[in-house]
């Protein structure tokens, strides 16, 4: 073998682990879900195999699927926008802190370290008609009577974004702490106010983090299901939701794995789009 | 089980004042580990051939520290065999794990109602009981033992545990006992309690009191659009389907709900825990019956033992005093003591003529049309 056969063939070399690891952990298992998403339940027990294309119908017909797929998209994008209003200033403040960055990072992480279902619970906690909110406001004298603030689309929203905001934080803290500081005392010294400097400079430069921390959210988002459980009404559900209840409530494999491939084509279109406009390089980038 | 479940079953723990907040996030540190060991093992066990430990699967809480403390324990005692504990939120999701399992993976389940007994039957998921090694089954109520039978004739895989009821919980500062009486199942439709009404998110019960909302027979309604109608006016109305026994505690003890049904054994611990909660099972309330069913592929001489200690009668009792539901055991041939006969639903006959059982067949039969239906009335279809 020459020296050039050798040289080629060593990137592919190295990459076998990864490419056995992501083959057998992804692309398999998705074949599966593919080749079950054709097959029909059985009301007598075991699915029937085959190549029928009525559970995919049904996914792409039904309004009852489209609605709540775009509802979900509704309150992804609603959080999303609401994690980036609200983590920019956090990751500013941590991005030009001095002495205690550091601290402010182990803060930011503490959630992690805490399971999703609690921290998602302990809106109960607060918001509850005995919770410590109501509680405050009735010993305030600001109502006389507890109001009822939970199970509602503004709680999974709210439970949505407590538990997405540490992800966008993080990255648009990687994006600000790479951008040099002296860019914005030259953009003072050129006569720009501080404002100025921000939306002209240190925006712009900070939009990968932005972009990739929104993509997170988004995603992570639209993929949730235990939210709407926990904080929503009878009626608030995600598109997760109608998988979970496909597959395990009324144990229709076929079609449940229809709607997952249904979510994962719609989210894997919206990441096109996102390449299209803002480029995968950028994601790279914000997450650092 | 994946670490968020086994997180969600242990706060649920904690909610109910089974473990200590310190054991609260003591556990919560070594329930991932606990599970990354538990598996691979009990593989190896069964690869070997040789019975080394058995898996057990309830539905946590108080039920599971009874079990624990009065037959597995001294089950492993006896016969050096280990019992492993898993616990699940409810039937529909544990048979999706046991059929995505490898034969063996799962053998002892603590299963509700006879339609999920002739659910595991039609997926081909039942063994064969050999009842000569179980003798304490002899004590057992032949009422509860035919609901079985009537679905495997020849043989049976699953030993009744005991029974209660899905009926009407409410508090008593909001809702007196003349007015639960009175309207009775309607009450849940009942728009003077709007936005204070509750429900389980669980497509049987909804129906079951849709037909009793409806005037109908729960076991043969005639008209499904007008209880199909009952369970929207249900929606509209209330403020949250609760997906869990620690839930629905929370939602009534935190006065966030008024009403809603309720598990009678859930209730009865409200009570005993101080709160004013009332019961009431309406004429023809959802009565059930609850089994240690033994899956298809399990050691059965090991799970046989493990069933004949678990209906001995001192393990019956307390495990039944422990979950607040009464134990399958023929009251008219064994003594169950003091505090058995008072729990919600406890039928001293042994009969259980007073109770109207979910008829397997019937509820079996429309479950695929009525369990996508109500997902889509539940978002308000």
């Amino acid at each position: 073998m020459s020296i050039e056969q050798r040289e080629a063939r060593q990137p592919w070399i190295l990459l076998t682990p990864a490419l056995t690891a992501v083959g057998l952990l992804l692309i398999v298992p998705l074949m599966f879900i593919v080749v079950y998403s054709f097959w029909l339940k059985s009301a007598a027990g075991a699915d029937t195999s085959g190549l029928f294309l009525d559970n995919w119908k049904e996914a792409l017909t039904d309004r009852f699927y489209r609605d709540i797929l775009l509802n979900t998209l509704k309150i992804s994008a609603i959080t999303t926008l609401a994690c980036a209003v609200l983590g920019y200033p956090a990751a500013y403040f941590i991005a030009r802190s001095r002495g205690n960055k550091l601290i402010l990072l182990v803060l930011l992480m503490l959630p992690f370290w805490i399971s999703y279902i609690i921290r998602t619970m302990s809106w109960i906690n607060i918001l509850g008609i005995s919770g410590a909110l109501n509680s405050a406001l009735v010993w305030l004298g600001l109502i006389s009577e507890p109001v009822q603030m939970l199970y509602n689309e503004t709680t999974v929203i709210l439970g949505l974004v407590h538990f997405l905001l540490p992800f966008m934080v993080l990255n648009i803290y990687v994006s600000l702490d790479g951008i040099d500081t002296n860019l914005e005392d030259a953009a003072l010294s050129l006569g720009a106010t501080r404002w100025q400097g921000f939306l002209q400079v240190t925006l712009p430069l900070s939009m990968p983090g932005l972009a990739a921390g929104g993509l997170l959210c988004f995603v992570l988002s639209a993929g949730t299901y235990i939210t709407p459980v926990i904080l929503g009404g009878p009626r608030d559900a995600m598109f997760a939701n109608l998988v979970y209840e496909a597959i395990i409530k009324q144990l229709n494999w076929p079609l449940g794995s229809a709607l997952s491939l249904l979510l994962l084509v719609v989210l894997g279109v919206l990441v096109l789009i996102y390449n299209r406009y803002l480029g995968m390089a950028q994601l790279a980038k914000g997450l650092g | 089980m994946d670490d968020t479940r086994r997180y969600e079953r242990l706060r649920e723990r904690f909610q109910n004042g089974d473990i200590s907040r310190r054991s609260f996030f003591g556990l919560l540190g070594a329930a991932g580990a606990a599970y990354g060991l538990q598996m691979p093992f009990a593989r190896q066990a069964f690869a070997a051939g040789d019975v080394t430990q058995v898996r057990f699967d309830g539905w946590g809480g108080v039920v599971s520290e009874a079990f624990r403390k009065h037959a597995f324990d001294p089950y492993t005692a006896k016969t050096g065999i280990k019992v492993i504990d898993g616990t699940f939120p409810g039937g529909d999701e544990y048979l999706a794990q046991v059929r995505a399992s490898k034969a063996g993976e799962y053998n002892i389940a603590h299963l509700s109602g006879v339609f999920d007994y002739a659910r595991y039957h039609s997926f081909d998921l039942t063994s064969e009981l050999n009842i000569d090694n179980i003798p304490n089954m002899a004590n057992v109520m032949p009422a509860l033992m035919n609901a079985f039978k009537s679905i495997t004739p020849d043989s049976l895989s699953a030993a009744p545990y005991d029974y209660g009821t899905t009926g009407l919980a409410y508090n008593r500062k909001f809702i007196s006992d003349d007015e639960m009486k009175e309207k009775g199942a309607k009450i849940l439709i009942d728009a003077k309690h709007k936005g204070k009404i509750g429900g389980w998110s669980d497509w049987r019960t909804r129906m079951w009191y849709a037909a009793l909302q409806t005037g109908q027979d729960p076991n043969d309604i005639k008209d499904v659009d007008a209880a199909w109608d009952a369970v929207r006016q249900h929606r509209d109305l209330a403020l949250k389907y609760w997906a869990s026994g620690a839930e629905l505690m929370s939602l009534l003890s935190e006065e966030e709900i008024h009403v809603t049904e309720g598990w009678s054994g859930r209730i009865y611990a409200l009570q005993e825990q101080g709160h004013d909660i009332g019961y009431y099972d309406p004429p023809n309330g959802f009565g059930w019956q609850e089994c240690l069913f033994v899956l298809k592929g399990s050691p059965m001489a090991a799970c046989e033992e493990l069933l004949n200690f678990m209906l001995d009668r001192d393990t019956s009792i307390a495990v039944a005093e422990g979950q607040s539901y009464p134990p399958a055991l023929d009251p008219t041939k064994v003594d169950l003591g003091d505090k058995i006969p008072k729990l919600p639903a406890f039928d001293a006959t042994g009969t259980l003529s007073g109770l109207t059982f979910a008829n397997p067949a019937y509820w079996n039969g429309n479950e695929a049309e009525w369990a996508k239906e109500f997902s889509r009335v539940q978002r308000g279809y």
